[in-house]
């Protein structure tokens, strides 16, 4: 009854959505506060909780003793994934690191900074922690990245009070169950409650009503605003358009010119128009793709050692595809050289497979189609994509040797069942042991990075 | 203060819930719980660590006994 309700809602939203982008196209003059006088009877509420400092905040959780000092959370110098990840209160106020920095930078800042290695495992845990309070107030969550997510609470708000009410209450609950804070922004769409999370931090509500996001909302840097990146920025900054009001008060017909189709969606956003349901999403979302890239120990060379890091990518997506029971089309590469220059290609396989050594080698031959050498390799990725499940009807090959698939397919599972027993290193390829240092594994040494743009 | 992992005997009920009901300290003395008198998620800022906290009666006094990612138990130690 309640799951159905809701989809009408969503329905009724995306409707209102459409005629009104409608109208647009077709060169209607805005007169968008009378056209949205409708749409305001059924306000949304809508909830955007961002774990401050997160990574930190959990480091500093677990350790008193680094509490009131400068604390970052970063990778591995020697693996060269040296860069903060994220820096607690302290330092980010006190010294002005900031997210993305080369721990060198950052310690030219501040000589005492306390740098720690992330436990992603631990994060994911308070993640989930923090998603079971979630749920007790709503099931619509879309969760963004590990430590952000959005709540819609429009039909729970007759069971625990208004918008406002649920946020402290969250935030309390952060607080005394999880040991760390929270920020929550309340607001009737998805863009200004996220804005709204940013505005106070740590561990405050902030909430922004048609009547008052004007003042608040409107003197923000339009940088702040999802979507504007360095890029948009820069074509914004150009026009004159500083703040989100600028963006808000400029003609869309300006803007649509400007940025095409994304001067139009900006436009919405500024103005709060933006009707996007919150969608049913945990934080790693519906799998499109699965892929693994890295930033070798060393850089890379030659050919050999590229094959090499294909294989150990390669079997970690594979084992990947397996575990999630995908078999997958297209294999995408990802090589990027030692002055950061990247490129991307992709190419199709013959056949659906989640055999390790046909991706390992699809890889190989894109890159050999695609690569001249000029400068050494700095880090390399592999991805798997059109993806299908794995027990699905397949076509078979009048000219293949169909009898070996199921044989190859068979000896991947054994492999997948003798590590998961005695560990990833048990059962190795010959290839692999040439050289130890490029050896690892992807999916237990995997670094996360915080999300914070739109997937 | 220091964080004291214990090792603990726990009751398991039928319906899934844990309630510990002796530990043996670190210098390895043997202690009774009394009395559960209250169970819930917590944080321990005081030690650092997190789970679900159960409030004790332990030879007359109130303690707290965390279960912590639903594995090991630990105290509060001076």
């Amino acid at each position: 009854m309640r799951i159905g309700l809701q989809v009408q809602n969503t329905n009724f939203h995306n409707m209102l959505y459409f005629t009104f982008t409608k109208m647009l196209n077709r060169g209607y003059n805005i007169n968008t506060e009378h056209q949205f006088a409708k749409v305001k009877k059924m306000e949304r509420v809508i909830l955007h909780s961002d774990l401050n400092s997160f990574y930190a905040s959990v480091e500093c959780l677990y350790n008193p003793a680094i509490r009131d000092k400068p604390v970052a959370v970063a990778g591995s110098v020697e693996r060269r994934h040296g860069i903060i990840l994220t820096a607690n209160i302290i330092a980010k106020k006190g010294y002005g690191i900031k997210v993305g920095e080369a721990i060198w930078q950052a310690r030219q800042k501040c000589s005492d900074l306390v740098v720690v290695p992330p436990n992603y495992s631990l994060y994911i845990r308070f993640s989930k922690e923090a998603r079971e309070i979630y749920r007790t107030y709503t099931d619509l969550i879309e969760s963004f990245g590990i430590d952000e997510a959005w709540l819609d609470v429009t039909e729970s708000t007759k069971l625990f009070g208004t918008g406002e009410k649920i946020a402290d209450e969250i935030r309390r609950r952060i607080r005394e169950e999880l040991g760390i804070t929270a920020s929550v922004g309340v607001s009737y769409n998805k863009v200004f409650a996220k804005l709204g999370s940013e505005i106070k931090k740590p561990d405050a509500t902030t909430v922004i009503t048609p009547e008052n996001y004007r003042d608040l909302v409107w003197r923000l840097p339009v940088s702040d605003l999802l979507y504007v990146g360095r890029a948009t920025f820069r074509k914004l900054a150009k026009v004159g358009i500083l703040t989100i009001g600028d963006l808000a008060n400029s003609p869309l017909s300006f803007l649509k010119r400007l940025l095409g189709k994304w001067g139009e969606y900006l436009w919405t956003f500024a103005n709060g128009y933006d009707t996007s349901p919150v969608v049913k999403l945990d934080y790693e979302g519906v799998i499109k793709g699965i892929g693994n890239s890295t930033t070798t120990p060393r850089d890379l060379g030659n050919d050999k050692d590229v094959r090499l890091m294909f294989y150990v990518l390669a079997e970690s997506v594979a084992e990947r595809l397996r575990r999630h029971n995908f078999k997958c089309r297209t294999v995408q590469i990802y090589i990027r050289d030692n002055e950061l220059k990247s490129i991307e290609r992709q190419a199709k396989l013959k056949d659906y497979s989640f055999v390790s050594r046909e991706l390992a080698e699809k890889a190989f031959s894109i890159f050999k189609d695609n690569w001249t050498w000029e400068r050494p390799i700095r880090s390399i990725g592999l991805r798997a994509t059109d993806l299908v499940t794995a027990d699905t009807y397949m076509q078979l090959s009048m000219f293949d040797d169909e009898n070996k698939k199921p044989k190859l397919e068979k000896l991947e599972s054994s492999i997948d069942d003798i590590r998961r027993r005695f560990g990833h290193y048990s059962v190795q390829r010959g290839l692999l042991l040439t050289d130890s240092m490029l050896n690892c594994n992807p999916i237990e040494e995997n670094v996360i990075f915080p999300v914070s743009y739109f997937r | 203060m220091r964080k004291v992992y214990v090792d603990t005997t726990a009751y398991f009920t039928k319906d899934g819930d844990i309630f510990p009901l002796k530990f043996v300290w670190e210098d390895g003395r043997k202690y009774t719980v009394d009395k559960v008198l209250d169970k819930r998620k917590a944080a321990s800022l005081k030690v650092g660590g997190q789970g679900i906290r159960y409030t004790c009666r332990v030879l007359g006094k109130e303690i707290y006994m965390f279960l912590e990612d639903g594995n090991r138990w630990f105290i509060e130690g001076k």
